[in-house]
């Protein structure tokens, strides 16, 4: 353009340049980049995730092997939900895996992690063997917990058996099955450790030295200082960990078949059979809003409930200026 | 040097031994006995807590190398008195392990790459650039976090089989290119925290956004970049769900779904060929976490919670 313009001369050129449409504003520019760069996440939310959820709410409504067979059958799935006596075991058994592992595991996450946030000789070595079962969580960790609850010669019975317990059958037993489902999962907590870790250490010391100029001992610093600091940290692990435990499948598939007497069918194993073993595809979306419907309202509840007992570091300042204000006071 | 020799040689031993009976008075406190006590029972409990922890692994390797008639002994042999090492070699034989290590590695890598360009891509939108609905759609993205994964699942199994994917990796790396909430997220919270400056002066040497993005944000955010990479990895290496939902064919099998067949042989099959595979299938996971340690630790650092 420029060595044509160059060439005619100087009327021309602004002739071009009228014609060049005017450029975009820095903000303009800005903001197309914007959309471009979340483009992918974008695309990806319109269609795999919004077009599927509508596609997913259409064959809930529907009786469908996906390939030849979809007939509309309006809210009969939802109906037939209600009535069915295996998802209510399955519903039972997912949420006393939920409501167990929930707070187990966050209870002894911050356990290990209190021990490890100690001043203690080869730390890093303890941390790594604390954290290394959560990074092989999936299929091995069933193969090999298998093979840890054999009730004949595992390692569990052996060890039972080493101080003359006999062992339970675990998971070929009706009562122990889901328990030991539980103990493994507790087995792979290192990584809800590993955020409490970071939340201990993201306390500030000087609220530990003003507290023992004040007097506070170990106890009132733990109950005062530490849980109030780490109730952040709680409740995202309480959420992570309740939207997983209710979405639990690798374990009962790979372990128990839901077995015995569908002591471990969970709900995610149910939906997996009637989908992709019987074909009832209908019936499986329905039970997947069924899902999402329960971790939903399980999910907005500990949001609302964490104003009563959740401390944002924002709060810091008013208490400090409360503090302030009593001790003038006093 | 004022004092003569022998007299402060006099003084020192009194000064030392008053000192010593005061150490062993202070020794001898009761406050510093209890603390003394606390630190013995604390490192008793985290070396239990240690020991607990390791021990299933401990009790994986003892079985990957012992003659299968040994391993069904009461009261069991807590050590191998000598070592097997053929189950590690039968159990590469009995299943095309070869070719299911093939197959994890090129999935762990498609999807690893596919999630973090993407993800880093859509993040520095989030981070850095200003548009309209900007925070909206971030809280729309973070909203799907909550999204149990089978909600999508049949649609998405649906639209797949159309397209004709069934038994190939394409449904378990394409979704991918797409970003995943968590990750966006953790490398949002990273890229905030580099400096704008470091963006203005780009700009001022003529830089696009893309150039920041590939020049400055990019090469200053590996830390972030590599525990990304790092939680896809092990998410990749440990997948069963979705390749049993979208692979047939045992020549495409990876790993997980290797060992799932191996299982499958019922009670015929010998433990310790199932536990020479299962140890076999973690040992890169392993190597990973000890070479690429800090990211693994970091990952939660750099989440930064609290947010």
């Amino acid at each position: 353009m420029s060595a044509t313009s160059a060439g005619t001369g100087g009327v021309q050129t602004r002739l071009v340049r009228r014609v060049r449409p005017p450029r975009l504003s820095f903000t303009a520019r800005e903001a197309i980049a914007g959309y471009l760069f979340i483009s992918p996440w974008l695309v990806g939310f319109l269609v795999l995730v919004g077009g599927s959820m509508a596609i997913s709410l259409g064959v809930s409504l529907m009786r469908t092997d996906l390939l030849t067979d979809f007939t509309f059958v309006g809210m009969d799935n939802f109906v037939q939900l209600a009535g069915d006596k295996l998802i209510q075991k399955a519903l039972v058994n997912t949420a006393y895996y939920s409501f167990t592992m929930v707070p187990l595991g966050t209870i002894l996450a911050l356990i290990t992690a209190l021990l490890l946030n100690q001043n203690i000789k080869c730390q890093g070595i303890f941390r790594s063997l604390y954290y290394v079962p959560s990074i092989v969580s999936g299929i091995a960790v069933s193969m090999l917990w298998l093979w840890l609850y054999n009730p004949r010669v595992g390692l569990l019975n052996s060890l039972l058996g080493q101080i003359g317990i006999q062992g339970p059958k675990w998971i070929y037993s009706d009562v122990w099955a889901m328990p030991s489902m539980i103990i493994m999962g507790l087995w792979t907590t290192g990584g809800s450790m590993l955020i409490f870790l970071s939340g201990l250490q993201s306390i500030p010391t000087a609220l530990y030295e003003s507290a023992e100029i004040d007097g506070a001992n170990a106890w009132h610093r733990f109950w005062h200082i530490t849980i109030p600091m780490l109730t952040p940290t709680i409740l995202f692990s309480l959420i992570m960990r309740m939207i997983g435990s209710w979405q639990v499948f690798t374990q009962a598939y790979v372990m128990t078949e839901g077995g015995p007497n569908n002591a471990t069918l969970t709900m995610v194993l149910y939906l997996y059979r009637k989908a992709f073993q019987q074909f009832h595809f209908g019936y499986a979306a329905a039970m997947a809003w069924l899902l999402f419907g329960i971790i939903l309202v399980l999910t907005l509840l500990m949001f609302k409930s964490s104003p009563l007992w959740v401390f944002y570091e924002s709060e810091v300042e008013r208490v400090g200026s409360a503090k302030r204000v009593l001790k003038r006071e006093s | 040097m004022r004092m003569s020799v022998p007299v402060s040689a006099n003084a020192n031993s009194r000064i030392a031994s008053r000192l010593s009976k005061q150490i062993d008075r202070v020794r001898t406190h009761p406050a510093i006995l209890l603390e003394r006590f606390g630190r013995l029972v604390l490192y008793v409990v985290v070396i239990f807590g240690a020991i607990v922890f390791s021990l299933p692994f401990f009790w994986m390797i003892r079985t990957s190398i012992m003659p299968g008639w040994q391993i069904y002994l009461i009261p069991p042999q807590w050590i191998p008195d000598e070592l097997h090492l053929e189950n590690w070699v039968e159990f590469w034989t009995m299943f095309p392990f070869p070719t299911f290590f093939q197959n994890t590695l090129f999935y762990v890598a498609a999807r690893t790459l596919a999630v973090t360009l993407s993800s880093s891509l859509v993040a520095y939108g989030f981070a850095r650039l200003r548009f309209p609905g900007r925070g909206l759609l971030f809280m729309l993205c973070l909203s799907t976090m909550m999204l149990p994964a089978q909600v999508t699942l049949i649609p998405q199994y649906l639209i797949f089989s159309r397209l004709g994917w069934i038994d190939t990796y394409n449904p378990l790396v394409v979704p991918g290119l797409f970003g995943i909430a968590f990750h966006i997220f953790l490398l949002r919270q990273y890229y905030m925290s580099i400096p704008l400056e470091m963006d203005d002066s780009a700009k001022i040497d003529g830089c696009g956004f893309l150039g920041i993005y590939w020049r400055i944000i990019l090469p200053m955010s590996l830390p972030a970049l590599g525990v990304v990479a790092v939680m896809n990895i092990t998410f990749a290496w440990n997948d069963f769900f979705n390749p049993l939902i979208y692979l047939n064919n045992m020549v495409r099998y990876p790993i997980s779904l290797g060992l799932m067949l191996m299982k499958g042989e019922g009670q015929a099959l010998d433990m310790q060929l199932l536990m020479a595979a299962t140890t076999a299938s973690l040992m890169p996971l392993f190597a990973l976490f000890f070479l690429a340690q800090r990211y693994f630790i970091q990952g939660i650092v750099v989440t930064g919670v609290k947010g």
